[in-house]
């Protein structure tokens, strides 16, 4: 589905993505781990090229990202839903105008048509009661969940998430982790989620990658993933006190 | 694509070297911020549809009505101030009646446009390169890009609209204050009727006085979107980036708007 080849990217006079080559499959929830500053955020904005690698190549499908521009790159852009870390949304509209507006902005449609949908994504993730509200009134916690139904609005095909439980406590951390499981099988999506926190990675993974100085230092299941013997993956497990297998479980009811 | 990556260079104590990289950033600066202009121009078209009208007149309405209040006050003061100084001079030939065609020269050509111009430049310009800033800085300009929503043409656009149409009506507003204030000065302080003083006026003001004016007002409500958004797209490091951009925005305004404003007035009086 989605494909690095060699991808090197330099920012601020230092290598951030050091020929990063992976492979996120289609309809899998693709996590990759990593400390703050390793490059998370920047190889998940060169999938709907925000940035552009100094070389290597990315493919969504069968399209070239870095090269694509104009029409293409709307096409490309189209298939992705995109959960920003701070959720993104314009402070100025309220959450129903902030979820609506791609459609409002994009198409003809009648007013009445976009509020129906809006409700509908709403109602996924919860905060139909939200909908006249503006977005500094909302808890970090249902800004993000407001972020991702404008995100799901036009029914991606695949779900970008930076940090979607950054900053928030860990009941509402899990409710998010729900929430992506259930997105998952509700509509069939490609799943990729940036995170520091492997209790979630491990929960809603079907894969993690773990990034490193600008490389994948492992990428595995999560039951693989917690006895890797790569050194690195032991320190990130060992300093978020996950040690044996016996202290986490999979989240059994998405 | 308006959103650019940093440019880093490896820093250096070279004085040439240093020298060169500030010049060419600044051209290349000047050139983006054109291409961002032209691609906002060709999206007037599109202000017209039910999409942005809201978002115009939302503009229009901050960045004209809002700024009504300090306008009166600078403008009053500006005429007062004009009339009081050539007032003083003018006493000594016994000419004080010449305030009325003076004032009203000035405001019209030179000072209404400028005046106004400085306001805006200051009050909503700055705001729109804070507002930008930030919203860069917080992702939500890259999230209008992901949605395919095209930045300059939902944010800039109907900012440039509202400028076009608000700037000459703040000056033909700051204009008629400033003669005003002209007037209130030459009846309290130099004994020059109001009557005689708007005779005065009447008889050497012309229309192209006028046209010019509002001529520069337009140029410079074009000039001021320009570098205001331009600073606001271009911010980066967070909230002292903001504050740097909204700095850079009035410094460049004001000097932009000096020069541009002189060399109209060269180009329509020889
Ligand atoms: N626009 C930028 N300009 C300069 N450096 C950047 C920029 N974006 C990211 N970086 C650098 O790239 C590195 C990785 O950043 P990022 O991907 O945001 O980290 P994270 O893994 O925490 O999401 C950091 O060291 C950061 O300083
Ligand atoms: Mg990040």
């Amino acid at each position: 589905m989605i494909r690095f080849e060699k991808v090197t990217k330099w920012l601020g006079g230092s290598l951030v993505l050091d020929e990063v080559d992976m492979e996120i499959r289609q309809h899998e929830t693709f996590c990759i781990v990593g400390a703050s500053g390793a490059g998370k955020s920047v190889s998940l904005k060169h999938m709907v090229r925000l940035l552009t690698p100094d070389s290597g190549r990315i493919f969504v499908g069968d399209d070239c990202v870095n090269e694509a521009r104009g029409k293409d790159l709307d096409r490309v852009r189209n298939r992705f839903g995109v959960l920003f870390q701070g959720a993104a949304l314009l402070q100025w509209l309220n959450v129903g105008d902030n979820v609506g507006l791609p459609l409002r902005m994009k198409t003809d449609k009648p007013d009445e048509d976009i509020d129906r949908l809006v409700k509908e994504k709403l109602e996924m993730v919860d905060l139909v009661e939200t909908f006249s509200k503006t977005p500094y009134e909302l808890s970090g916690g249902m800004r993000k969940r407001v972020g991702l139904a404008r995100a799901i609005i036009e029914d991606p095909e695949i779900i970008l998430y930076d940090e979607p439980t950054s900053g928030l406590d860990p009941v509402t951390s899990r409710t998010i982790d729900r929430l992506i499981s259930r997105l998952k099988t509700d509509l069939g999506v490609t799943s990729v989620v940036v995170t520091h926190d492997l209790h979630s990675a491990l929960a809603i993974g079907t894969r993690i990658a773990m990034l490193h100085d600008g490389k994948i230092v492992e990428t595995a299941t999560p039951k693989e993933f917690i006895k890797s013997d790569n050194e690195i993956v032991k320190g990130f497990l060992e300093a978020q006190y996950i040690t044996t297998e016996a202290e986490w479980k999979r989240d059994p009811s998405p | 694509m308006i959103i650019q990556e940093p440019e880093h260079f490896e820093p250096t104590r070279n004085f040439v070297q240093n020298t060169g990289r500030h010049v060419l950033a600044m051209l290349r600066g000047s050139g983006r911020a054109m291409l961002m202009l032209l691609e906002a121009m060709r999206d007037i078209p599109h202000g017209l549809s039910s999409k942005h009208r809201h978002d115009i007149l939302l503009q229009q309405y901050v960045s004209g009505v809002k700024s009504l209040g300090v306008l009166t006050v600078v403008a009053l003061f500006t005429g007062m101030i004009l009339a009081l100084q050539t007032g003083i001079e003018l006493r000594r030939f016994a000419q004080e009646v010449y305030i009325g065609s003076a004032v009203t020269l000035v405001m019209l050509r030179e000072m209404g446009p400028f005046m106004t111009g400085m306001i805006i430049a200051a009050s909503v310009g700055s705001s729109f390169a804070a507002q930008i800033g930030t919203m860069v800085v917080s992702e939500e300009v890259s999230a209008l890009e992901v949605m395919s929503i095209k930045p300059v043409r939902y944010l800039v656009m109907p900012r440039l609209v509202a400028l076009i149409i608000m700037m000459p009506l703040l000056t033909v507003y700051t204009n008629v204050i400033g003669v005003v204030g002209g007037a209130i000065v030459g009846q309290t302080q130099l004994g020059v009727s109001m009557p005689a003083y708007f005779d005065n006026a009447t008889q050497y003001a012309q229309n192209k006085d006028l046209y010019v004016g509002l001529f520069k007002a337009v140029v410079f409500g074009i000039l001021i979107t320009t570098v205001s958004c331009y600073q606001g797209f271009s911010t980066t490091q967070g909230a002292v980036g903001v504050g740097r951009a909204t700095r850079r925005t009035v410094v460049i305004s004001f000097l932009v708007m000096l020069a541009v404003g002189y060399m109209i007035t060269r180009l329509f009086y020889q």
